[in-house]
């Protein structure tokens, strides 16, 4: 069974037929080629296929690209404009917030989600707020610190 | 991981969905699909279609008539979480439901999802078997109400029967002097209660009137904890008093039934569990009072 969606990505529609199997996921990867959104765990703990679906988080291996139909969807690569970088990227540039830059794209994404909900957050609630992101590397700290100096950003209407 | 090969309907109202089921036997109902797609990955479960009921608006939503609260099967855990009126009414559901998983997975797993699919780990089933919550189940003659002990039949197995839905989850909200918590000890990884403890209770003049208590995560199904309840009732509350009700857990406990993995033991378990009983009704009583 092949199943039509019509889903917009960074603002572009695509539509396809698709096995209800598929995973956004894999729809995302595989069917488009938008590689920055990454399977780490493909068990929904690590954060790394985080997406914003309908400008909310969600993890994109545990949706079908079916359930996804209609909807519009933001990916890392859909988060600049083109004025330049959004100001989580700027942040996690600035304050090196990546070492090997896997979890990255969901790490910004989650954090996307994080200022959406609490856009003033206190460092205990930055390091819950990613609860659900895993950086293999470790490297939370200067997450924690870009994540703050967006906020900060925030503050001053760079948003 | 790729799920095995399944067809999928989308249902636009709950009709629709039960004709969708009836039509395609060994199909599955698709709420979030937070519990669904991992067991399909994990090839734990190979259903011939799914039956997609996530765009029926009609089972989205919080709402009381000034006793009974209503929580349609599709309201996801982020909306529970913020809920005033749960907040207020019935603490411990707010409560347990800004601790699962992760924020992007409270944004897309619902309550329907969680309870009909009845993981012995999950935090629900033990909060909504101590709010006293009746499990709203639509089928060929209509509407009817489960309660939790009812509904709640073993490890992931339910009331719901296999061209029945589950449409909604009542609630009766606290009355003056009663509140509820939730205490969990979870997996560091996946969040899932390694223990999970719910309590109700009231008070009057600091005297215990009434008490629920309901364990989770150690057992296949919610277990209610009545001689820890018993200890309570009629007593005047003090944190001793707490302390050794707490203790009495055990007693509700049966050695056949407990759930024991690689990270903890049926019987670390056990013999911790009195320890988050204590903390869910400290905190209900802090609430109470």
């Amino acid at each position: 069974m092949k199943i039509p969606v019509s889903i917009t990505i960074n603002g572009r529609q695509y539509d396809r037929d698709v096995e209800p199997r598929l995973l956004l996921v894999h729809f995302i990867r595989d069917v488009l080629g938008l590689t920055g959104t990454k399977v780490g765990c493909d068990t929904s703990q690590c954060g790394s296929c985080t997406i914003l679906l309908e400008g909310v988080s969600a993890k994109s291996c545990t949706c079908l690209a079916v359930q996804a139909d209609g909807a519009s969807i933001t990916t890392i690569e859909g988060l600049a404009s083109h004025d330049g970088l959004h100001p989580l990227q700027e942040s996690f540039w600035n304050k090196h917030g990546l070492q090997c830059g896997f979890c990255t794209p969901g790490m910004i994404l989650a954090s996307h989600e994080l200022l959406r909900c609490n856009p003033n957050p206190s460092d205990a609630e930055i390091r819950h707020g990613l609860e659900g992101n895993l950086c293999r590397c470790t490297g939370y700290q200067n997450i924690v610190r870009a994540v703050r100096d967006a906020a900060g950003a925030a503050e001053g209407g760079a948003q | 991981m790729f799920a095995p090969e399944f067809d999928y309907y989308r249902a636009g109202s709950v009709a629709e969905a039960r004709e969708l089921l009836d039509a395609h036997p060994d199909s599955t109902v698709l709420a979030g699909g937070h519990s669904l797609i991992p067991i399909l990955k994990l090839r734990l479960a190979a259903p011939a279609a799914l039956i997609d009921i996530g765009r029926i608006d009609a089972l989205r939503g919080i709402a009381s008539d000034g006793s009974t609260i209503r929580i349609g099967a599709l309201t996801t855990h982020a909306e529970i979480a913020a809920s005033d009126l749960l907040k207020g009414k019935a603490a411990a559901l707010p409560e347990a439901a800004g601790q699962i998983g992760d924020p992007a997975v409270r944004n897309r797993g619902t309550i329907g999802g969680n309870v009909a699919h009845a993981d012995p780990a999950s935090d629900l089933p033990a909060v909504l078997a101590c709010l006293g919550a009746a499990f709203v189940i639509e089928g060929a003659d209509g509407e009817r109400r489960v309660s939790a002990p009812d509904f709640f039949q073993g490890l992931m197995t339910t009331a719901v029967g296999e061209d029945e839905i589950l449409t909604g989850v009542e609630l009766s909200e606290a009355g003056d002097g009663e509140a509820s918590a939730y205490s969990k000890f979870a997996h560091p990884a996946s969040r899932y209660a390694v223990i999970g403890t719910a309590a109700k209770v009231g008070l009057s003049d600091g005297v215990c009137t009434s008490a629920r208590v309901v364990v989770g995560g150690l057992v296949p199904a919610p277990v209610r904890a009545g001689a820890v309840e018993q200890a309570l009732v009629g007593q005047a509350v003090t944190t001793e008093l707490i302390a050794e009700a707490s203790r009495k857990v055990g007693d509700s406990l049966d050695d056949d039934d407990l759930l024991g993995d690689v990270y903890a033991s049926a019987g670390y378990r056990k013999a911790s569990a009195h320890a988050w009983v204590r903390g869910a009704l400290s905190a209900a009583v802090a609430r109470a009072g």
